[in-house]
């Protein structure tokens, strides 16, 4: 009987204003605002600031995003950042920029690196308002930016208040 | 109230050249600014924007955080482990207070 | 996706009849043999159905998000700064000490077999309200906020010492001192309220494993708590839970400790017994 859920027969109008009920209960107080002004073309400009505008490279394969493809809520999505580099005095990476698309606000969080690092990789936990990509832009110590990006899908995750 | 203090996870012993995984963890609730109380009024911000680990004194990593980090930041890099020393960790937030934790580590 | 709980809500309506007809204990997932137990073989814990992402992050001692109560209650744990001048560690042992310290009550075992009957009251009492019950009686010290950091912490503190433990619980027998608690839990588990006129039963026992809108519904269990919900980023209590699920049917939420959800939870740890102890958790 547990398949019964899908039953569309037993939608009645009562079910659907307290489905709609429920889906309002869900959205609120999730620490997250629902309007989301950040738009691709806003954080490719944000990113252009940030990075002086420099020349790089778009789909990078030195960039690896470590995203959930389904994040069970915005408010917590685990992300890793690793950049293919030797990380040396003379060869590393100085910033890795990660920068959302749909979110209230385009900018989430910038890491400085140094060659004491060893490694190119990071890692963080981010709020996501909504399904959107991710993007992850690497500055070299040469100057040149290597972007990459990654789509995860937000469900309002959590039933119950 | 009693303050959570921040968690580091950094190895006491590393052989020269290892990399290490350091991992941190504090408690904030980052608020946004977006948010609203139940009278409606807007919750100011508050965050923790600056995050900075330095090794004998001088800074080896930092990250400028925005509203867009999760609650209890968790931020995670490695370092190369090269001389024995003190990693110093520093969280800065918008009014300029701080929290800081610190951890030593030998190098053989 | 709207489409699924509009008709989970529907469907709900046609669930009282189930509902009053089920004895309790019943699932709509198979066995998994996760269990153990005999008598128990259908119960599921909210981890299997979570991410690997959040599995992860409720593995890891270090990244679990609330190790930093656990911390902070382990500095309460061994102060003596307060009226009694006694520290928890000086009748306990420290809490992974098996023996237990002079008082031979070891902290190990003790999320596994809370709820317990409260002789003086005649009411179960659980974790949070014991460890209150101590800091009045032999710290002489006010309780700590049920909601409280350092009570969130010294409850997850206390059961993490069961991890792995299997949940124990004999209230289903007549002859158990906590048999009536249990009997009024199972009642509220099963009384539809609010303004959606749901129990708990018809979401956690009818549709357990099914998905209402992106969520999969669990079996409700408490192994976990307190447990770290990304929805509201901090830990908290079962009680807490509790209330938000009767928030979020439109019903009366009642107080943390109350008798209603102490009940419910000797209800819960019935229908969960044999799972193994998670606390802390991590969920979405």
């Amino acid at each position: 009987m547990n398949k019964n859920i899908l039953n569309m027969a037993e939608m009645d109008r009562r079910a659907l204003l307290k489905a709609a009920g429920m889906g309002a209960l869900a959205l609120t107080g999730a620490g997250i605002a629902s309007t989301a002004n950040a738009t691709p073309e806003g954080a490719a400009a944000y990113l252009g600031k940030i990075t002086g505008g420099a020349s790089g490279m778009a789909n990078s394969p030195k960039v690896t995003i470590n995203l959930p493809e389904i994040a069970e809520n915005g408010a917590t999505v685990p992300l890793t950042v690793s950049v293919d580099s030797p990380m040396t005095a003379g060869d590393h990476v100085k910033h890795i920029h990660i920068v959302a698309e749909g979110n209230p606000s385009p900018e989430v969080i910038s890491f400085n690196l140094t060659p004491s690092n060893g490694k190119a990789e990071v890692a963080t936990r981010m709020r996501l308002g909504k399904t959107q990509n991710v993007v992850a832009a690497a500055v070299m110590s040469d100057g040149s930016v290597h972007t990459n990006l990654k789509s995860v899908k937000v469900t309002i995750g959590g039933c119950g208040g | 109230m009693a303050t959570k203090p921040p968690r580091v996870k950094v190895p006491k012993k590393a052989s020269k050249g290892e990399l290490i995984n350091i991992k941190t963890l504090v408690t904030h609730n980052m608020e946004t600014g977006l948010r609203k109380d139940s009278k409606g009024e807007k919750i100011p911000r508050l965050i923790l924007n600056k995050f900075q680990a330095t090794f004998n004194g001088s800074e080896v990593f930092s990250a400028d955080m925005h509203t867009a980090v999760s609650a209890n930041p968790y931020i995670a890099f490695f370092h190369k482990a090269e001389a024995s020393g003190t990693f110093n960790f520093t969280w800065t937030d918008d009014n300029g207070k701080t929290v800081t934790a610190s951890a030593d580590m030998a190098v053989s | 996706m709207k489409k699924l709980i509009t008709a989970a809500i529907a469907l709900s309506g046609a669930g009282l009849l189930l509902a009053a007809c089920v004895a309790g204990g019943g699932s709509s997932m198979s066995s998994t043999g996760e269990n153990g137990i005999s008598d128990n073989p259908d119960a599921w814990s909210g981890y299997k159905t979570a991410t690997a992402e959040t599995q992860a992050m409720n593995d890891d001692d270090f990244e679990n998000p609330v190790m930093p109560y656990v911390d902070l209650a382990a500095g309460i744990y061994n102060s003596r700064d307060n009226a009694g001048k006694i520290s928890c560690a000086d009748c306990h042992g420290a809490p992974d000490d098996a023996t237990g310290g002079r008082s031979g009550i070891p902290m190990k075992g003790v999320g596994a077999n809370y709820p317990r009957f409260n002789a003086e009251t005649g009411k179960p009492i659980n974790v949070e309200l014991q460890i209150n019950k101590c800091r009045e009686e032999r710290q002489v010290e006010k309780g700590f906020k049920y909601e409280g950091d350092e009570m969130i912490g010294m409850t997850a503190l206390v059961r993490m010492q069961s991890r792995g433990m299997p949940v124990v619980s004999k209230a289903a027998d007549p002859a158990n001192e906590l048999h009536a608690a249990w009997t009024a839990g199972k009642e509220f588990y099963y009384q539809r309220r609010g303004q959606l006129d749901m129990a708990c039963s018809n979401c956690h026992e009818d549709h357990a494993g099914d998905l209402i809108r992106a969520e999969t519904l669990s079996q409700g269990q408490s192994n976990g708590f307190p447990t770290y919900r990304f929805k509201w980023q901090k830990p908290g209590t079962l009680h807490r839970r509790f209330a938000g699920c009767n928030k979020n049917i439109r019903a009366e939420a009642f107080g943390r400790g109350s008798d209603e959800y102490l009940n419910l939870e000797t209800y819960l740890a019935w229908r969960g017994r044999g799972l193994p102890v998670e606390a802390p958790s991590v969920r979405k």
